[in-house]
């Protein structure tokens, strides 16, 4: 009985304790500031963290795959840049050259990972050195300022109803559609069971090198997008943006339970993992403008490290008395 | 480097040691090339002062990544020398500019470098530790210091940049002995020590057998736990070594930018050099050459007035050419 109590906790536990302490982390901020559950707080919550939460999703998928996806944050760098470039057409031009620089940068991984057969944490090192120095080529390593007069910053800067911002949006539906994919569609089952065991889910007659494409090629997508986002959000293309974000994915899909070795994943509870850390970071700065006590931008990052620090002790603490069994 | 891998691979087996010497020569070949070509045409690039220049930039890169191959050896990874890199060169210049410092600036020197060498070798303790005794995957371990390390150097010096004038220190990036930068010297002192503990001494068995295949190390007696985390600290050590020398050649530390993305430097010069991600492997000499392929890149490209965001492009096409090189001349 407590065998199959601790197995489920191993299972599923880390998801629901994220998500309870996500809740907990709104309820603690509701409580104790003023302004914390107010309109403005929230909008601008959801869109500075929709970017967070896309490149988060992408790197999930990878993750499950049994990858790694270092270079999510120059690749939605340079599509900013790219999208801020061609923001004078308006949304519907500048929206989808943007995210189809992030595809052909996931398609760029994919081939070198899946056909030339190069380590993930290799290739796609390589890809976030290229993105990074193309993007600095083609905008003479400037900020690209956005054209104000077409509709292209009200992605980033506009609301829904007055507090959904369309990022945010966006973001919901296309997280919507990936837990389809992962949960419902044969091409999810087939990226987990790449991940879990790639030799097997060959000799099963699973294609894993197309799951493993398509993992990466999305993943490519959404930094992509998440750079249309940055772009139109700062009413600038970002060249020089974008460093450690990869790194924040990572920590928001391990914080979310997801374990780098592959062969599991879930997408919302990495969404959890990426809001639990944007609201700790948000919690920090009401508590800044209480006066209290004032912690630098420098401590953020250090409390960030202690947090992570906290959850792998705590991950290590459930699974491991499994290891026996 | 393709030369190398069509005289290794055709099918009349070559004696193993002829083929083996073959696989180390492809990077110097490649080397060679880069001097050959800068000679033709790079201006003053056949002069001493080129050379030193070279020599100490090449220095950090060097020792990082020969403590990142001390990792990767084990199959394992340490994302976080970069911050260790700026926490150290952080606490050096706090120390002996503090008001103990300017009464006893000898003594306070000396401490300062034992100091940083110290929260250094704790920086790789506890990687180690996270990875050896709770089987945390070591990009995750190592992700943590790669976060909070440099915030921390920050917090220290509240993002301030420090600057100094302390010659005692800065010997250990602007000094010379017999002509050449001290840096060059220390990078051929710690191969050679490398060089002869992982080819004649018990650990270094240990080392390439536990990343080699940990399992069967483990079995065979080899306290596979006890070597990673030793790797570990070694690597951190080092990389605090290196963030003293870039914050001696600078004359001042700067936290946010000391160290910034070593990481990728490190690790795309040992892999360079013949070092395998699945571990097993600690070619050291590949890997200075590794460094060394990586800086003349960057340099050919800058004095030829090529930007420096080209030369990038370029560092990434190399790293996936010589692991697609490695993997075909590997077999697998």
């Amino acid at each position: 009985m407590t065998t199959l109590v601790r197995r489920h906790i191993a299972d599923h536990g880390q998801s629901t304790g994220v998500m309870i302490g996500v809740l907990l982390l709104i309820l603690l901020g509701t409580l104790r500031y003023d302004n914390f559950a107010s309109l403005y707080n929230l909008s601008s919550f959801l869109n500075y963290n929709a970017m967070f939460v896309l490149i988060t999703m992408g790197m999930c998928l990878v993750i499950m795959t049994g990858g790694i996806d270092l270079s999510v944050g120059t690749v939605a760098a340079l599509s900013s840049v790219t999208a801020a470039g061609f923001s004078a057409h308006g949304l519907e031009v500048a929206l989808p050259v943007g995210v189809l620089t992030g595809l052909a940068a996931g398609a760029l991984n994919a081939f070198m990972i899946v056909i030339m057969r190069i380590p993930p944490f290799i290739a796609t090192l390589a890809t976030l050195l290229a993105a990074k120095g193309t993007a600095l080529v083609i905008s003479d390593a400037r900020t690209v300022p956005v054209d104000w007069a077409s509709n292209f910053t009200q992605l980033g800067m506009n609301n829904v109803a007055g507090w959904l911002p369309w990022s945010m949006l966006l973001t919901v539906v296309v997280g919507i559609a990936l837990w389809l994919l992962v949960e419902h569609r044969p091409l999810g089952r087939v990226m987990l069971a790449a991940g879990d065991n790639e030799d097997t889910a060959n000799l099963m007659g699973l294609s894993s090198g197309w799951a493993r494409t398509w993992a990466y090629v999305i993943c490519g997508g959404c930094a992509g997008l998440a750079g249309v986002f940055l772009a139109s959000g700062f009413g600038a293309g970002q060249p020089l943006e974008g460093l450690g974000w990869e790194l924040t994915a990572i920590a928001s899909v391990v914080v979310g339970g997801t374990l780098l070795t592959g062969g599991r994943g879930s997408i919302p509870a990495s969404v959890a993992g990426a809001l639990m850390l944007g609201l700790i970071f948000n919690l920090l700065n009401f508590e800044n403008g209480l006066g209290t006590f004032n912690l630098s931008a420098y401590w953020q990052m250090v409390i960030r490290g202690a947090f992570l620090f906290i959850v792998i002790l705590l991950q290590v603490k459930i699974t491991r008395p499994l290891a026996g069994d | 480097m393709k030369i190398t891998s069509s005289t290794a691979s055709p099918a009349a087996t070559p004696a193993p040691r002829l083929r083996v010497r073959l696989r180390h020569s492809g990077p110097l070949l490649a080397l060679l090339l880069l001097i050959g070509f800068n000679a033709l045409i790079t201006p003053n690039f056949l002069s001493m002062q080129t050379l030193s220049v070279n020599i100490t930039q090449v220095a950090t890169i060097a020792i990082v990544a020969m403590g990142m191959t001390l990792v990767i050896a084990t199959g394992g990874i340490d994302l976080s020398v970069g911050a260790v890199m700026a926490l150290a060169g952080a606490i050096v210049p706090l120390i002996f500019l503090s008001s103990a410092g300017q009464d006893f600036p000898l003594i306070m020197t000396l401490i300062a470098i034992i100091a940083a060498l110290g929260v250094a070798t704790l920086c790789g303790l506890f990687n180690g530790m996270l990875v050896s005794r709770f089987g945390v995957q070591p990009i995750v371990a190592t992700l943590i210091l790669f976060i909070s390390g440099r915030g921390l150097a920050q917090v220290l010096t509240n993002g301030n940049l420090q600057t100094f004038d302390n010659p005692m220190f800065e010997y250990l990036g602007a000094g010379r002995l017999l002509g050449a930068p001290i840096q060059g010297w220390l990078v051929m002192l710690i191969a050679a020590i490398a060089v002869f503990v992982v080819s004649r001494t018990r650990f270094g068995r240990y080392l390439l057998a536990s990343g080699g295949n940990p399992r069967a190390a483990e079995l065979a007696g080899v306290p596979v736990a006890r070597v990673r985390m030793i790797a570990y600290t070694l690597c951190a050590l080092l990389a605090g070594l290196a963030g003293m020398i870039s914050v001696a050649i600078n004359s001042a530390s700067d936290a946010a930018r000391n160290g910034q993305l070593m990481e990728l430097d490190a690790i795309a010069a040992a892999v360079v050099g013949g070092a395998l991600l699945q571990g097993g492997r600690a070619p050291f000499i590949g890997v200075i050459i590794g460094a060394a392929i990586i800086q003349l890149v960057r340099y050919t490209l800058l004095a030829n007035g090529v930007p420096d965001e080209v030369a990038l492009i370029v560092k990434a096409a190399i790293i996936v050419a010589a692991v697609y090189l490695q993997s075909l001349r590997g077999g697998h």
